[in-house]
């Protein structure tokens, strides 16, 4: 009787603290728990002498999410006693992934689906679809090129094509493959590398046969700006951007299948992976677990409309999860 | 499940504020200020770096040139070409030979002020007044005496108006030396083009060093050629 | 040593990367060669095209008026020194944080940095007309528009032309930025260089250097076409 009183007490406990944090003013990092000092000194990342010897530079591809996500690892390993330098906003994912295998850098996140299509070389039919087989095929891809991909975030952030709801009512759109009697009428706006990829223009014109008025290549940065102003018909997005939510687009249906999952992976050279061995692998972990897709969208919110800049979201990130101090 | 009690706060709904529009958010100004404060003194050393070293070189080439005139064709060519050419183009020109960084930038800097005050400096020492330069040597002024002490201070107002259309000048072309690697405001701009604030401010600085630094000249024009009235705004 | 062969390297890499096309790093795309470099060069003609021929019908009027009439010299003249304090990246920032992307916006923004130097040099080519000449003029009946148009314009030519010359070279050179505003020039290689490659970088600088050589060049031998023979007009620019 007296055990179950106190186990509910627990739960009760656990509960309101919970609710608290949920409740909290939204200009307020309030998702301190406060009560349990003792489980979060248990996850935060201590650090470790042992690590100082070794050097880590850690590089990003060229947009919110990518800088974010550097931060966060950079900032990581640092509390976990490494020496970090950041190489962050390297360019697109061919640049990015030259420069860790020449040596530039040492790590930098990559998304399973991304390397399967661009570096690997998949044909969008034989994409897996699963995330976790995903994940297989592309650790085994960047293990023959002498690379670690470690244990993927739970979140995915996929290439989506967007419209206006005004564009989407306009010619009754749901599904991607509704563009096809449209598509000579509308512009594409995207990266300017779009055009060679699979899991873009390139994809859209071989999967579901489109042919667009104009493709117009322009700065990843401006892909909902493009849109939102008028001068895009149809805008390539991701998943987690907090735009989708802010400006009501509307996100095509991926019915033929042409994307594939895009868990992030941190991406390191063997050799340096090798020296933070097991526990640099847990390091990972730890940090990943909390990168779920609303948080990623609310660390990219934090960046693109609240104007913070990456290396600060990525500290409150790691502050927040109680992982560091 | 205790564990994971820290967690990020996500809000819930989109976040309305003036920089989610991408505004002109005074407040956001007020809080964001420092991040500004780096590029501009790295503007500022570009500028004033470039001017110097450009001025030295071009007031040398002019001070030799007024005395050997078959050098003034040459010299104008060359500079003239160096001044056509677009500062971005220059800096990706230079970037095989001297790579990415300051250096790049300022050499391409020093290159496009060196038409402009060569040009000046000739202009305002030729239009020194032939009986001046009589008087002069009628009172026994060596040839250098003669340069130092009558043509070059008389020839100061049109050379400080070189300076300044120069400042104005390199303080825009300054806001491109990020693509050589040398930050400034324009990596500024350049990182969040569509937020008002941001290009505001960043532009803002810009101009306001230009303008400090045209005045600052002007007033050293004044102070050092006091007999004259300021030359009209060229 | 070393670096001199490796920079000629580069340089020998950018002038092929002119003439044929290959594959882009990324794979997956045609870059380089003729017919690419043009549909790059283009669109930046266009560009500056539109842009100056705008810049030229609003101010070479505005500025021969004022000029004529002897008012709005102060504006006139100091029109060309706050334009220079404007950075070219400012401004177009500033239209596409304000206004948008796209072609017209980013003409817009041309125009604006194009009109002061023209404005400037159309006011100061009609005052520094002497004055005899154009009391003469008025002596022998002809009215003010006709002044204008048969004393004043062609005297003031030189300088006009003058001012379309400085104009013109800055116009083909921020139209380098324009893949800034979402219009593809050939400032496209410099500022997405993944897609082209370091040598497609290098070959659009080149272009855009010889580019604006040949402008200046060319814009000089019509102002030099245009200065009356005979007639000691003193090369005093108002801008250089």
């Amino acid at each position: 009787m007296r055990r179950h009183r106190w186990l509910m007490l627990l739960m009760l406990v656990a509960a309101a603290v919970a609710l608290g944090a949920c409740g909290s003013d939204d200009n307020d990092n309030g998702g301190d728990g406060g009560a349990t000092t003792g489980d979060q000194a248990a996850s935060a990342i201590k650090e470790d002498p042992a690590n100082a010897s070794t050097t880590i530079t850690v590089g990003s591809k060229n947009f919110t999410e990518q800088k974010v996500l550097g931060e966060i690892y950079a900032q990581a390993l640092q509390a976990a006693g490494y020496k970090v330098k950041k190489e962050l906003n390297l360019g697109d994912e061919k640049t990015a992934h030259k420069a860790v295998k020449d040596g530039q850098i040492d790590a930098y996140p990559e998304y399973t689906g991304t390397a399967l299509l661009s570096f690997f070389g998949y044909k969008s039919n034989k994409l897996p679809k699963n995330p976790t087989k995903a994940y297989q095929a592309a650790k085994f891809g960047f293990a023959s090129e002498g690379l670690t991909a470690f244990p993927p975030t739970p979140f995915t952030s996929s290439n989506e094509v967007a419209v206006t709801k005004e564009t989407a009512q306009k010619y009754g759109l749901k599904k991607i493959s509704d563009l096809s009697k449209v598509a000579s009428k509308l512009t594409l706006y995207g990266s300017p590398e779009c055009r060679q990829r699979l899991d873009c223009l390139l994809g859209l014109q071989q999967v579901y046969g489109l042919k667009f008025k104009k493709f117009v290549p322009v700065d990843i940065a401006l892909r909902h700006e493009v849109l939102n102003k008028g001068q895009a018909d149809v805008s390539i997005v991701f998943t987690t951007d907090p735009q989708i939510k802010r400006e009501g687009e509307v996100l095509l249906q991926d019915d033929k299948g042409m994307f594939p999952p895009y868990n992030s992976t941190l991406v390191m050279r063997n050799a340096v992976a090798k020296k933070g061995g097991t526990k640099l692998n847990d390091l990972i972990t730890k940090v990943n677990k909390g990168l779920t897709a609303p948080a990623m969208q609310e660390l990219n919110a934090r960046v693109d409309l609240d104007k913070k800049t990456p290396e600060e979201v990525g500290s409150e990130y790691l502050s927040e999860s109680g992982l560091t101090q | 499940m205790i564990g994971l009690l820290a967690q990020l706060h996500i809000r819930e709904n989109p976040t309305q504020s003036c920089e989610a529009d991408n505004g002109f958010c005074p407040d956001w100004i007020a809080h964001n200020f420092d991040r500004y404060v780096d590029p501009f003194f790295q503007h500022v050393y570009l500028t004033v770096v470039a001017l110097a070293i450009g001025f030295l070189i071009s007031f040398g080439l002019a001070i030799i040139a007024y005395r050997r005139r078959w050098l003034i064709n040459p010299v104008t060519q060359v500079t003239g070409i160096l001044y056509t050419i677009p500062s971005i183009a220059a800096f990706f020109l230079l970037l095989p030979i001297t790579g990415r960084g300051n250096t790049t930038a300022l050499i391409a800097l020093v290159s496009y002020v060196l038409l402009i005050i060569f040009r000046n400096v000739l202009t305002g020492l030729d239009n020194v007044p032939d009986e001046t330069r009589d008087a002069g040597r009628g009172m026994g002024l060596t040839d250098r005496q003669l340069l130092w002490r009558v043509e070059v201070p008389l020839a100061l107002p049109e050379i400080m108006a070189g300076l300044r259309i120069a400042s104005t000048t390199t303080v825009g072309l300054a806001t491109l030396a990020f693509f050589a690697g040398a930050g400034g405001l324009g990596e500024q701009i350049f990182s969040d083009i569509t937020f008002k604030s941001n290009v505001v401010v960043a532009g803002g600085l810009a101009v306001l060093l230009a303008a400090v630094l045209d005045g600052l000249i002007l007033v050293a024009q004044r102070l050092v050629t006091p007999w004259t009235r300021a030359v009209a705004a060229r | 040593m070393t670096t001199t062969t490796a920079a000629l390297g580069q340089f020998g890499d950018a002038i092929d990367f002119i003439f044929n096309q290959h594959e882009s790093p990324s794979g997956g795309a045609q870059v380089g060669g003729l017919s690419k470099m043009w549909d790059l060069l283009w669109p930046h003609l266009k560009l500056s095209g539109a842009a100056m021929g705008v810049a030229c019908a609003v101010s070479i009027p505005i500025g021969l008026w004022l000029g004529h009439i002897g008012k709005g010299g102060f504006l006139a003249i100091n029109a060309s020194n706050v334009g220079r304090a404007v950075p070219s990246l400012a401004l177009i920032a500033f239209f596409v944080a304000y206004i948008g992307v796209g072609f017209t916006n980013l003409m817009l923004a041309l125009v604006l940095l194009a009109i002061p130097p023209i404005l400037t040099n159309a006011y100061t080519g009609v005052r520094q007309v002497d004055r005899d000449t154009v009391e003469s003029a008025r002596g022998m009946g002809l009215t003010g528009a006709q002044v204008v148009r048969r004393v004043e314009l062609p005297l003031a030519l030189p300088l006009i032309f003058g001012g379309i010359r400085i104009s013109a070279v800055n116009v083909v050179a921020t139209a380098t930025i324009a893949p800034l505003a979402g219009v593809v020039t050939l400032g496209d290689p410099i500022i997405n260089v993944n897609t082209y490659g370091d040598e497609g970088r290098l070959a659009a600088a080149i272009v855009v250097a010889l580019l604006a050589v040949v402008t200046e060049v060319s814009l000089g031998a019509v102002q030099r076409a245009v200065t009356p023979r005979g007639l000691k007009i003193q090369r005093r620019e108002a801008t250089p």
